[in-house]
């Protein structure tokens, strides 16, 4: 058994194991940290599947902005010593039913799916030239256009999150 | 792709992780554990995304520019959300989904 296949098992035990306790968790602190231990297994798995410019990404946009963005509004909104009460019966119910039964049948249709075996194509590896060429190419497998797209999205978003975060006129507001 | 690990068994994690968010979209009452939920969800649709890339089209860049722009967009969204979140806090010191329904003119 070599190291990748060791490694990829971990990697999802990790997610696993991480992502369930995110969900379960009552205090909110710590479900934010093991978001950031799913996230950074995630990266682990990019990394064996040897796209090493999206792990990057993955761990410096996801496990290192947003999850400081969670943790950060977190501290803005709820004392530390804060713990959840349980979920109702009713919800928790409905929420594990559903899981249960959609990953069912989902794994199902995976598992009986007829994936080719074996791939002829010439592979492209992922290098930083062949990204970049493909990114900002206006030819064929090029994508210039999704990406200004991103560019407007993130500027407009940027404005909104100031706009609607930013204290109004409202004097008697705290905070 | 990797040697000795077929196909199934990354999509079979990518599921588990999917419904575990669904879940907890569904359980949790907090907005912010709510986005938590959320960013799993996204999280498995990129794995996704990456595996069918590496594994069926490895002569194309596809999934994997598709996932960098769902990565962008998740970005965006959380600052938004949590803009709104903080907002909310504001006038209701309280960021529970019951009580949202009180923003309303």
């Amino acid at each position: 058994m070599s190291f990748n296949i060791i490694m990829f098992y971990l990697f999802s035990a990790i997610i696993l194991v991480f992502s369930l306790l995110t969900i379960t968790s009552r205090r909110i602190l710590r479900a934010a940290v093991y978001l950031l231990f799913v996230l950074i297994a995630t990266a682990g798995l990019y990394f064996l599947l040897e796209y090493q410019f999206m792990a990057a990404v993955q761990l410096t946009l996801y496990a290192g902005g947003i999850v400081v963005l969670i943790i950060f509004s977190i501290l803005l909104t709820h004392h530390i010593s804060h713990r959840f009460k349980h979920p109702d019966l009713t919800k928790m119910i409905m929420g594990i039913a559903v899981a249960v039964v959609g990953s069912a049948l989902t794994i199902y249709t995976i598992l009986t799916y007829p994936f080719p075996q074996t791939i002829t194509v010439t592979e492209l590896p992922a290098t930083m030239e062949n990204i970049g060429m493909q990114l900002l190419g206006v030819e064929k497998n090029g994508y210039v256009l999704p990406f200004e797209l991103i560019s407007i999205l993130l500027l407009a978003a940027m404005v909104a999150a100031i706009i609607v975060a930013k204290k109004g006129n409202d004097k008697n507001a705290e905070i | 792709m990797i040697e000795g690990i077929p196909i199934q068994h990354f999509l079979i994690v990518s599921t588990i992780m999917f419904f575990i968010g669904i879940a907890g979209f569904i359980m949790r009452r907090n907005l912010i554990t709510i986005l938590m939920a959320i960013e799993l969800i996204l999280n498995s649709v990129n794995i996704n995304f990456v595996i069918f890339n590496r594994y069926l089209y490895p002569d194309q860049l596809q999934g994997h520019f598709f996932a960098i722009f769902v990565v962008g967009i998740a970005a965006a969204e959380a600052s938004v959300a949590i803009a709104l979140i903080i907002n909310i806090y504001r006038k209701l010191k309280n960021i529970d989904v019951e009580n949202v329904n009180e923003l309303r003119y």
